[in-house]
């Protein structure tokens, strides 16, 4: 899932101080999932909001909406007929959802709710970590189900450099190399004999390198 | 045992402390309450294991966003307490009585008055 954090509050009070009518706007989907943006942080920070308004002698109306998803048309077309009376939204939808909110309702200013952070999983409630760069051309299949692209802090495809210590990598030592958890899963997995397979130069062209990204698919087009 | 604590608490039920939310706390802020506090369990006697644990870590964020948007966080606190000590109930809401009115009325609720 894509898993954002939280922003301070103070930054979105900043951003909504000049307006009068605000929506607050939830996703269930990802941000639900990592507790940044679902409909319970909707209401946790549509409330606070409220309050710290209203304390400051301005009076300001704060509505609370969470959607399926935002960013698929259907979901977001839910919203049309309310958007007018709102003077901007704060989407606490990933940053896909913040921008496809911006290009379907164009004269409305939308501003993020959360920083989208990765591409990761939850490993215990409150713990989320990476596990994809989404670089277009997946590799799993050779490196035992554990991506260098995304856990090698460089990224690196053939073994680990001379930074791999006890199996941490030098940028920290609560992080682990990627290459001694491949190699350690080859080996329990008994296909060591990959390790010695050499990886060719990797086409980035699918990573961001090759700009803004598309997938068209033709066959499912109606 | 008929022991008397102040009139200005009002009790609301949960089936255990790890049920509060931040928001249930945030609302009745927002609803004009002057101090909320959650009274659960003795710290490893939560009958859900780890109910009251939850509890004061939300009222540990009540407290951080509370301060935030100038209530203030020290209007929140948790106690833990057995089912079988009636007596501490009691004191425990006759502190928390005289610390809020030591803090005064709730800003939010006198800022609903003056807008009404």
């Amino acid at each position: 899932m894509i898993v954002a954090d939280k922003k301070p509050m103070e930054e979105i009070i900043e951003q909504i101080r000049s307006y009068q009518n605000v929506l607050i706007l939830g996703c269930n989907e990802c941000v639900t999932v990592c507790e940044a943006g679902g409909k319970k942080e909707v209401g946790i920070l549509a409330s606070a909001l409220r309050m710290y308004f209203l304390n400051n002698g301005k009076d300001m109306r704060i509505d609370e909406v969470t959607l399926e998803r935002q960013c698929d048309h259907e979901y977001l077309e839910e919203i049309r007929d309310r958007i007018d009376r709102y003077d901007a939204v704060v989407s606490l939808a990933c940053g896909v959802g913040v921008q496809f909110m911006a290009e379907k309702y164009l004269s409305k200013p939308v501003y993020p709710g959360v920083n989208t952070c990765f591409l990761g999983v939850t490993e215990k409630r409150g713990l989320w970590t990476e596990r994809c760069q989404a670089c277009g051309q997946c590799i799993l299949a050779y490196t035992a189900g554990i991506c260098p692209v995304s856990r090698c802090a460089k990224r690196l495809l053939n073994g680990p450099c001379g930074g791999s210590t006890k199996g941490a990598c030098e940028i920290g030592k609560d992080v682990d190399c990627a290459w001694q958890l491949i190699v350690d899963r080859l080996k329990a997995l008994n296909r060591l004999d990959d390790y010695e397979k050499l990886f060719s130069i990797k086409d980035w062209s699918t990573d961001r390198a090759g700009g803004p990204r598309k997938v068209v698919r033709e066959d499912v087009q109606i | 045992m008929r022991l008397n604590y102040p009139s200005s608490i009002r009790i609301i039920r949960v089936p255990c402390t790890g049920k509060v939310d931040v928001i249930h706390i945030l609302r009745a802020f927002e609803k004009g309450a002057d101090g909320v506090y959650a009274v659960g369990c003795m710290e490893g006697d939560c009958h859900f294991t780890s109910g009251n644990f939850r509890a004061r870590k939300r009222v540990e964020q009540a407290k951080k966003i509370l301060d935030g948007v100038g209530v203030g966080g020290e209007r929140v606190r948790m106690f833990n307490l057995s089912s079988a000590e009636g007596p501490r109930f009691a004191e425990y809401a006759r502190e928390m009585d005289q610390q809020i009115r030591d803090l005064g009325p709730n800003p939010i609720k006198l800022a609903l008055k003056q807008a009404a």
